[in-house]
């Protein structure tokens, strides 16, 4: 209970951060994006922001045996780059591009935003949907 | 470059790293918002809670910002509809075909010096750039 109550304050945590860093505005997002035009760095400074706190604290925490509330650090363990990863990236790439969303700001904005974040969201989750169901067809 | 925001977008930041900090101090987890949501869809027990609480957390937080600031939401839309459900399949699919999005590769992988969240974050960036001149050349600016 007391990790699901961290749970709960992490992502209440993320969305006051998402929203306060303008990353619920798609076009801030397309601005960031948009290197050949208007270009707009700020989502840079989010991306120095977060990666700063979180190089300190994961410094200092991973020394530890476990986490505070026990159980295990759960960390991804791989290192190898294959096609999943790349081809991954570039079908999110493409889709943020074009929408100006990313899986967080996209949650976050359900109710501020209003029906295009609930479409988006709902198609967001079909897509997750059919990758469950064609994974195991996948190449290696 | 008008519209940069170097301040809030910073402060923004920190708060995010403070809420993925958070996650891995006490829970030994990565807060990557795309696998936390996916797995969701297929929840095993034991394993499901958390991450309704998380994305509990993440609504109510968006609800508690839309009442306090509602100018931090974009309300108009910025692609056709037809356009959005591409993206959002496009999202979707590749978010977990790739393991991870902005959240668990470009903020938490990043932080823990992984290659292939930085090889990844790189290449969804460089995608996204590129989509975005395309579909400038096909429809115009935003």
């Amino acid at each position: 209970m007391r990790q699901d109550l961290v749970a709960g304050l992490a992502g209440l945590l993320f969305s006051v951060g998402l929203a306060v860093a303008g990353m619920t505005q798609p076009h801030k997002v397309i601005g960031f994006l948009d290197f050949f035009g208007n270009w707009d760095p700020s989502l840079a400074f989010v991306m120095v922001g977060a990666i700063g706190v979180n190089t300190i604290v994961y410094r200092l925490v991973l020394g530890r045996k476990e986490p505070f509330f026990g159980g295990r650090f759960q960390l991804p363990t791989r290192t190898d780059l294959d096609w999943r990863l790349i081809v991954g990236a570039v079908l999110f790439g493409v889709g943020w591009g074009i929408a100006g969303f990313c899986p967080g700001p996209a949650v976050t904005s359900l109710v501020g935003m209003g029906t295009p974040a609930v479409i988006f969201v709902a198609v967001m989750l079909a897509g997750m949907g059919i990758f469950r169901m064609v994974e195991g067809k996948l190449p290696g | 470059m008008e519209n940069f925001t170097p301040v809030p977008a910073l402060i923004g930041g920190l708060i995010i790293g403070l809420a993925t900090s958070l996650m891995l101090a006490f829970n030994g987890r990565i807060a990557g918002i795309s696998g936390i949501v996916g797995a969701l869809l297929a929840p095993t027990p034991g394993d499901a809670r958390w991450r309704v609480f998380f994305v509990g957390g993440l609504l109510f937080g968006g609800v508690g910002m839309w009442m306090a600031t509602p100018e931090a939401f974009q309300s108009e839309l910025v692609r056709s509809p037809a356009l959005l459900v591409v993206a959002g399949l496009l999202v979707g699919f590749g978010t977990r075909l790739g393991s991870g999005c902005t959240s668990g590769h470009g903020v938490c992988g990043i932080s823990r010096l992984s290659v292939r969240s930085l090889v990844s974050t790189i290449t969804f960036i460089a995608a996204g750039a590129a989509t975005v001149v395309v579909t400038r050349l096909l429809m115009g600016d935003v």
